[in-house]
């Protein structure tokens, strides 16, 4: 593991309307890890992926990416930056066809991987190649989510910032898009952080994971601890894990 | 029979006037969703520009119609695409994340501005123009009456018909396009995805005073004289016409246009023509109590 950090969000504050949602939050995501995030719904997972992206501001704080700073830089710079976000709510252009969806997905490419970089995403969804020409709105959850991911990986991303990819989606393809994410940091060296309320994956999946808890971090350390914490046993993984 | 031909033909030369200004009012709803209300002031600037170059050419004669036409339309297209860029970045962009009456009611002031202030510089009365393109085709004739289409109708719904098709292409098919609908239909995923939303919505109303300016080029060689008012009641209609065919969407602002000029040209021909004003609006009327969303403003339609 590399000794500087790729991203290092240090003690930022944000607020979400006039709720505080992010109370002085820091980590540090190293090349090549996967970090999953975990936390309770309204812990403020979300909004640290946005205050990383420069929406909604931090208003303390600083987010050092790759050594620059990068606090409260404008949102349609990050993508340029090598930041792509698979954001909550998936935000899908539902009026579009799924091959325009990638399109934008590649909007501040380069023209010539185009094609590459298509056939990669359908490489890891094919189930994406069949629904190339249909209205994105008009799919399944999981299709979305395939289709969030692939078009955050359009822009061949150094970081990707995943949020909930695996919300509302049937036990199988939960594994399944666990098994890709894993594929997209092992076999391309893409850096992850992951939002998740699903803490079992999650921390089986991930590297090293923090606990967000009302808008602070409460605990730290590599996946495999944190599964085992009592603490944590019982405040996320309580109801069993499939 | 021969009548129909004719009002046909006229209103679908008039309608082609309320088409292009629609297209500026439908895309800049789609965009941020707001009713611009200076649109019609920015298609009244352009055919004030139309006129004055016209004037400036006029002692050297209109040798080449074509390329008087084409001189004019240059030069309108870009006079009136920095009015509406302009318009944008002084009068809504600041008061974007506003309230959602605020930018409107900023349009509204800047209509009112817009029309005095080409009403201080240019004077209140009915600027004139040589006509540049004379003659036609006589279609047919039933005792006495001669149905005709003139070498300019022709022109303006040809080049009407290319200009939609080619605007239609361009927001289909090109990556400028996609980022249109893109922040459209969702502005912050837009810009995650690295486009410039600012640029994006400059570029909009940039696109939407040109179509304008078409239009007001169209308007001064069809009727040969503007006056600082025109902008007021064609804006009116053409907004009917983008309601009319479902506002956000860009075949309907086209067909709501084509539809707003038949039905003012048959209005004229069979009924008191002092009412055909309120023909336009009471059709707008009607079609808003039966189908809401206009004529093709279905929510999964393609929208700008």
């Amino acid at each position: 593991m590399a000794a500087t950090p790729l991203l290092s969000v240090q003690n930022v504050k944000a607020n979400y309307g006039p709720v505080e949602a992010l109370r002085g939050v820091s980590l540090d995501v190293f090349p090549g890890e996967i970090v999953a995030l975990i936390g309770a719904n309204g812990a403020g997972k979300s909004t640290l992926l946005m205050t990383i992206c420069g929406d909604p501001r931090a208003s303390a704080g600083r987010v050092v990416y790759d050594g620059t700073d990068i606090t409260n830089r404008p949102l349609h710079e990050m993508v340029r930056l090598g930041i792509a976000q698979s954001p909550e709510g998936r935000r899908i252009f539902p009026r579009m066809t799924v091959f325009e969806n990638l399109q934008m997905g590649a909007f501040a490419g380069d023209p010539a991987n185009f094609e590459a970089d298509v056939e990669r995403v359908f490489r890891l969804f094919p189930r994406l190649a069949e629904r190339r020409e249909q209205r994105a709105g008009t799919m399944s959850g999981g299709e979305q989510q395939m289709l969030a991911i692939g078009r955050a990986l359009m822009s061949r991303p150094r970081l990707l910032l995943l949020d909930e990819p695996s919300l509302g989606l049937a036990p199988l393809l939960v594994a399944q898009i666990f098994a890709t994410i894993k594929e997209i940091n092992r076999g391309e060296g893409v850096t992850v952080l992951l939002v998740e309320q699903n803490a079992y994956h999650a921390l089986r999946l991930a590297h090293r994971g923090y606990v967000l808890v009302n808008g602070s971090i409460r605990m730290s350390g590599p996946g495999a601890e944190l599964l085992a914490n009592p603490d944590i046993q019982k405040a996320y993984l309580a109801g069993g894990h499939h | 029979m021969e009548y129909f031909l004719q009002q046909l033909i006229n209103g679908l030369t008039l309608g082609a006037i309320y088409g292009l200004i629609a297209i500026g009012y439908t895309m800049v709803y789609g965009i941020i969703g707001m009713i611009n209300f200076a649109h019609g002031e920015v298609y009244m600037i352009g055919a004030f520009i139309s006129v004055i170059v016209f004037t400036l050419m006029g002692p050297f004669g209109f040798a080449s119609p074509v390329l008087a036409i084409v001189l004019v339309l240059i030069a309108a297209l870009i006079f009136t695409s920095v009015y509406g860029w302009t318009i944008e970045r002084i009068a809504y962009r600041p008061l974007r994340g506003s309230f959602r009456l605020a930018p409107l009611i900023s349009a509204i002031g800047m209509s009112i501005f817009l029309q005095n202030y080409v009403h201080m510089l240019q004077g209140a009365k009915m600027k004139p123009v040589q006509p540049v393109v004379r003659g036609g085709f006589k279609l047919a004739e039933d005792n006495g009456f001669v149905v005709q289409i003139t070498y300019l109708q022709i022109g303006i719904i040809v080049a009407t018909v290319v200009l939609m098709a080619a605007f239609t292409m361009l927001i289909q098919r090109t990556a400028l396009g996609r980022s249109q609908r893109a922040c459209e239909q969702d502005r912050k995923m837009a810009a995650l995805l690295g486009v410039n939303i600012d640029r994006t919505i400059s570029l909009t109303f940039v696109m939407g005073a040109a179509l304008a300016a078409v239009a007001g080029v169209i308007f001064t060689l069809y009727y040969g004289a503007v006056d600082f008012f025109i902008g007021f009641l064609a804006g009116l209609k053409a907004f009917t016409a983008a309601v009319l065919g479902g506002i956000g969407s860009l075949p309907g602002a086209m067909l709501g246009g084509v539809l707003i000029g038949l039905i003012e040209a048959f209005w004229s021909a069979h009924f008191p023509i002092a009412y055909k004003d309120v023909a336009v609006f009471g059709i707008l009327v009607v079609v808003l109590i039966f189908r809401p969303t206009g004529l093709l403003g279905r929510p999964d339609i393609e929208k700008v």
